[in-house]
């Protein structure tokens, strides 16, 4: 008798759920045994995370803050992901979207007036992502290279440029030596609702309910499933498997620049340092907690949020680094990683078959 | 027979099943020193698994294996090495970017931490001279021809003194030239003491290479019996057999117009080495035309290139009346082709996917699946239960991944899929392989319908039986080439189990 | 000591950690495994060394512990990828963000009091230095011996990996697991085994390399010390072609352009710098497409073939 892992035979619904659940308590088992060896009360630590993070509507504006980002770079990463294409770049397309939106705003107010301006800012932001998006997508489908690295090399490129601009040509001459450029104008900042949070929000939770909806009843939905799924098949059923992943890809880009345009012209009103903290790197946690699902990105998102936000609570409060927040994030994925073997595989017990004989051989 | 020589292998009562399938059933199998065996039978008849139990690959369920008398305890690939037993597989197993030296040596633990490759070198070249096995061992894998590499696997054996070889399929990949070469050394091998088995299904071979030949048919000995005594048309019989499972209803052709029209269709398969050459054929609406054949004579790349998946280098291709030489697969589904594949799993359908959406799959376009840009689906729902009944496709829900159900049922899906949408050809690559007799029964009458209804149909099949019974004329596919098309009700089956083997020629009366 | 001379030397000073987390990384993949953790680690590598020799003033522990952190980190990505089959791309990428935000968070807790815990800002020993007076003064090759041991012991490191690679026993084994594991695995080879091996011995590497950070380039410990190194280290694998004899003119280029900078920045001017530093990151794409064309013409020079790929034997 021994023991043996093998293939499940069937999708198990209680596994997919109780695994992305049970890994969640390990890493607050992990990440409590951890505050106790700094001598910090896990309990007393967690409340308050909890509370900083939504205890008060300062928080909870906050939270939104940074789960708006989170959740437009989550869905971008979600798509590339469904189709395969391991996109690292939203960090870069993120950039360049807020480096468009920021271009438009301090330089096209004689042509767009008004609220156009907004409106403007945001369009660059969505083409900017998906062109930033669109490179490493065609390199992939024409001549086969790898988006891995592509992506997150356009990453630094794209830093680099936003840094390249706002030091320098859109420097606010202003600045008081602090690196940025000026402030948009009125016409350019997306309106806020609760501190500084801003209706990004319902344009992130409505593009999920959109793309589920892309996702799952249309027509195009359906091809991007079956590339995701197997290319082979889907050329085979005729449906343009290259062109395909490059508009999806574009798209998977747009999504990201234009949470860099919300955070130009909703939070910082400006192009400076500090655009991003890295949300499209915690976009891939995002997405792969989501397991690829539109509709459990804000969730994730929030809950995600909620956890840097509560770190830097728990930094005032209880003295304890800020990236207490940042690696919670990564003791979460470590046991969710290991638990996906769950969702493929089961422990099972094997028996020895029973012996029949073979018949005796005839003489001749 | 009886022996009063104690053989050099001998193999008892080995049986092996897999999940569905028992590939070995009972074998028994004796090789004398310095013979050469060859283990003949159709794909699927057990002979690469008795092989690789006998190499280290698999555990039988049953039996054993004693080498020289002695009980052989053989687990893994490591042991059977100390046994003197080595295999050299279709696919081998190089590195291709790695030279012959390197491979020659790989997974040796004998080498020192610095292997002396001079050493290496000098053993190898007297190796290969004393075998006729001329190989430039600094060359690296990728830049030999096939017929080449297999010169490094079959020396690969000789340097860790293999006594038994074992080789699978040897002249598939290589040209009548080297093939000659090939029986050279395997003579050469033979005064030097050395036993070999060889896995084949082809006649020419068996003469050519072997004393001895055992022919294996679903799992079962059919026979051993020495070459001299036989002939291929016998061999061709036991392959073969003369199983006749079910008669179906089948009304007389009454074929109308070309459905399908094929004129010296040229084509390059996967490596860029020709697999189709010349064919040329017809098939009309209201008929089975049946491509006989062993796996892996081209009717692939036949069936890809029928459905656009594959470009031709040269020749037309019609359907229905209209060039489609070249077109993609989309206009050539738009034409009503359906397709299904050989590759069930990977490309016939989407294992993540559900049965639904996998049913769906060449249908969502139009109506009633889809409105506008949008899916329907309940639509969708409704359309898979009603193919799921009517094709018994056993699945939990419409809602499960394909990549749950069992291979009879993902082929009842392909098929479910593809029937409903074909309205002038279906193309069916060995659509019952692999299947339980009822989803057989099922494909087959599916088929048998679809003629009926006036649609053209090619079917690829390698059970001879199932053939004969369903098509309305068939055609034999040996090496890329048609080698006839004969009417069903005057065929001899013996004749075309020789061209399936490749002998074009009547061979004995 | 004349520019060149002297920008040389910044630049192989530079450079040393870079290579040798290369040549840790270059091992690992080509087991055919890929670690997009090594940021985090040789974040962690950097902490850990600087943090022990605060406090225990020997070097030789400080790399200790820093091969200790590195190899812990690698087995928990060997073990994710190869045991669990997880995604190789993610199980790295959280082992980066998890390393990022703990030397952060230790790098806050560990100081000394006087310090208010935090580590930022402390001198340590560093890496001692093994350079004769004479060396100052002899044009470009006194650049490579104006240098502490730890880049010397680089200098032997990259003939000593080479040959490993190439001429022995075990090097043979570990290319053939990465670049066809199927055929490894019938040659007898342990396929898991090797990668866990490589996989450890690639994150221990990887940690020196931050440690020479903390404890001589920098030296000292602030949270962005590596500036995104590790990123480059995963291109510098693929500019070397994995080979550990090449992946010296990466990391002598990237080093270089990171030395340039430095006295770029020192005449006023921060626009080159931007752009300047788009170099390595622009070189890889350029680097990799070419291969990659170049790959698909001639089947030559390109990643172990089983990079990425989990490994299963078939069941028997």
């Amino acid at each position: 008798m021994k023991l043996l892992f093998e293939k499940r035979k069937a999708s198990s619904v209680p596994a997919l759920i109780l695994v992305p659940f049970v890994s969640f308590l390990v890493s607050l088992v992990l990440t409590a045994l951890l505050l106790e060896i700094f001598g910090a009360n896990p309990f007393k630590t967690f409340a308050a995370m909890a509370v900083g993070a939504f205890g008060s509507s300062h928080g909870f504006a906050e939270t939104l803050v940074k789960a708006i980002p989170l959740m437009m770079t989550g869905l971008g990463v979600a798509i590339a992901f469904k189709l395969k294409f391991w996109n690292i770049g939203a960090e870069g397309q993120l950039t360049m979207g807020g480096v468009a939106a920021a271009g438009v705003a301090l330089f096209m107010e004689r042509f767009l007036p008004g609220r156009s301006l907004l409106v403007g800012a945001l369009l660059g932001g969505l083409l900017a992502g998906a062109l930033w998006a669109g490179v490493p997508a065609l390199l992939k489908t024409s001549l086969k290279v790898d988006e891995t690295l592509v992506t997150l090399m356009m990453n630094y490129i794209a830093i680099l440029y936003s840094e390249f601009l706002y030091y320098g040509p859109w420097r606010d001459p202003k600045g008081y030596g602090f690196p940025g450029s000026r402030m948009f104008s009125a016409d350019a900042w997306l309106p806020r609702i609760m501190g500084r949070a801003h209706i990004g929000i319902w344009i992130a939770v409505a593009l999920a309910i959109i793309l589920w909806i892309v996702l799952k009843r249309t027509r195009w939905g359906f091809e991007l499933q079956v590339i995701g799924a197997s290319q082979r098949a889907a050329r085979y059923q005729g449906i343009a498997v290259e062109r395909n992943i490059v508009l999806a890809v574009m798209l998977s880009g747009a999504l990201c620049g234009l949470a860099g345009a919300f955070e130009v012209t909703g939070i910082s009103h400006r192009l400076q340092q500090g655009l991003s903290i890295g949300y499209g790197y915690t976009a891939i946690i995002v997405a792969w907690m989501s397991q690829l699902n539109p509709l459990a990105v804000p969730f994730v998102a929030i809950a995600l949020a909620a956890l840097a936000v509560g770190g830097d609570q728990v930094q005032m409060v209880m003295g304890l680094p800020a990236a207490m927040g940042v690696v919670m994030q990564g003791l979460i994925l470590f046991p969710m990683l290991a638990g996906s073997l769950f969702t493929e595989y089961r422990l099972s017990v094997v028996r020895p078959e029973s012996k029949a004989s073979c018949p005796d051989p005839v003489e001749e | 027979m009886n022996d009063t020589v104690v053989p050099k292998v001998e193999m008892r009562n080995i049986s092996k099943s897999f999940p569905g399938v028992v590939a070995n059933d009972c074998v028994d199998l004796k090789l004398r020193k310095g013979d050469v065996l060859a283990l003949l039978g159709e794909n699927g008849a057990g002979k690469s698994t008795l092989m690789n139990v006998l190499c280290g690959l698999y555990r039988p369920d049953r039996g054993e294996i004693y080498i020289d008398g002695k009980y052989a305890e053989i687990h893994s690939p490591r042991d059977a090495q100390k046994y003197g037993i080595g295999m050299v597989h279709q696919n081998f197993k190089l590195v291709d970017s790695m030279n012959v030296l390197e491979n020659i040596i790989l997974g040796l633990r004998d080498e020192p931490f610095v292997p002396d490759l001079k050493r290496v070198r000098s053993r190898l070249v007297d190796l290969a001279s004393q075998y006729h096995l001329d190989v430039d061992p600094s060359a690296s894998i990728w830049q030999l021809s096939v017929g080449e590499q297999q010169r490094v696997e079959i020396l690969k054996l000789l340097y860790r003194n293999a006594e038994i070889l074992i080789l699978d399929e040897p002249t598939a990949v290589l040209t009548p030239q080297e093939s000659h070469e090939l029986n050279r050394v395997v003579h050469v091998m033979k005064q030097e003491g050395k036993s070999a088995i060889f896995i084949t299904h082809k006649m020419e071979e068996v003469m050519e290479f072997s004393d001895h030949v055992m022919v294996l048919r679903k799992g079962k000995v059919v026979d051993e019996t020495s070459t001299a005594e036989t002939t291929p048309k016998e061999l061709a019989r036991m392959m073969v057999g003369r199983e006749v499972l079910f008669q179906i209803e089948k009304k007389p052709m009454a074929p109308g117009k070309v459905a399908l029209e094929l004129s010296h269709i040229e084509a390059l398969g996967d490596r860029g080495l020709p697999a189709l050459k010349d064919i040329s054929f017809r098939l009309h609406a209201g008929e089975i035309l049946g491509i006989a054949g062993v796996a892996g004579n081209g009717q692939r790349e036949l069936a890809e290139v029928v459905t656009g998946l594959r470009r031709s280098s040269k020749g037309k291709l019609q359907i229905d009346g209209k060039d489609m030489t070249n077109k993609s697969p989309l206009e050539i589904i738009r034409r009503g082709v359906a397709h299904i594949p050989q590759d069930r799993v990977s490309v016939g359908a989407a294992g993540d996917l559900s049965v639904a959406s996998n049913l769906a799959m060449k249908q969502y376009r139009s109506r009633p699946l889809a409105a506008g840009i949008f899916l329907l689906q309940n639509k969708i729902l409704d359309f898979a239960r009603t193919l799921i009944e009517k094709f018994r496709i056993s699945t939990p829900s419409p809602k499960t991944q394909v990549k749950f159900l069992s291979g009879g049922n993902i082929q009842k899906t392909i098929l479910a899929r593809e029937i409903g949408a074909a309205r002038t050809l279906m193309i069916a690559v060995y659509p019952s392989r692999g299947l339980d007799v009822g989803a057989t029964e099922t494909v087959r009458r599916q088929l048998v319908s679809q003629r009926d209804a006036g649609l053209g149909v090619l079917f690829f099949s390698e059970d001879l039986d199932e053939l004969l019974q369903i098509s309305d004329r068939v055609a034999v596919l040996f090496e890329g080439k048609m080698m006839g098309v004969f009417d069903t009700n005057t065929v001899n089956i013996d004749h075309i189990g020789m061209l399936m083997a490749g002998m074009d020629r009547e061979a004995g009366a | 000591m004349d520019f060149l001379t002297s920008v040389l030397t910044i630049t192989i000073r530079a450079g040393t950690s870079l290579t040798i987390a290369t040549i840790g990384e270059i091992l690992t993949e080509r087991s055919g495994i890929l670690n997009l953790g090594v940021e985090g680690i040789m974040l962690m590598g950097a902490l850990s060394a600087f943090a022990t020799v605060f406090y225990t003033h020997s070097i030789a522990l400080g790399f200790l512990v820093a091969i200790g952190i590195g190899g812990l980190l690698a087995l928990l990505h060997a073990f994710l990828t190869t045991t669990m089959r997880a995604n190789q791309v993610v199980s790295g990428l959280s082992i980066t963000l998890f390393g990022t935000g703990f030397s952060s968070f230790l790098g806050q807790r560990l100081g000394p009091a006087s310090n208010n815990f935090r580590l930022v800002g402390l001198r340590a020993e560093r890496i001692a230095p093994l350079a004769p007076d004479w060396a100052e003064k002899i044009p470009i090759l006194g650049a490579f011996l104006n240098q502490d041991i730890m880049t010397y012991a680089v200098y032997l490191l990259i003939p000593i990996a080479w040959f490993f690679l190439y001429k022995t026993r075990p090097g043979l084994w570990l290319r053939s697991v990465g670049e066809d594991p199927q055929t490894a695995d019938a040659m007898g080879i342990d396929v898991i085994k090797t990668r866990y091996f490589y996989t450890i011995i690639g994150g221990m590497l990887i940690a020196l390399g931050g440690a020479h950070l903390s404890l001589s380039y920098t030296p000292g410990w602030s949270e962005n010390i590596t500036g995104g190194r590790g990123w480059i280290v995963i291109a510098l694998v693929i500019f070397s072609m994995w080979n550990p004899a090449r992946a010296v003119w990466g990391a002598l280029l990237f080093g270089g352009i990171n030395a340039v900078q430095f006295r770029l920045q020192a005449s006023g001017t921060s626009i080159p710098a931007s752009f300047l530093n788009m170099l390595p990151y622009a070189g890889t794409i350029i680097v990799l497409v070419v291969m990659t064309w170049w790959e698909a013409l001639s089947k030559r020079v390109g990643a172990p073939a089983a990079l990425g790929t989990s490994y299963m034997r078939e069941d028997k």
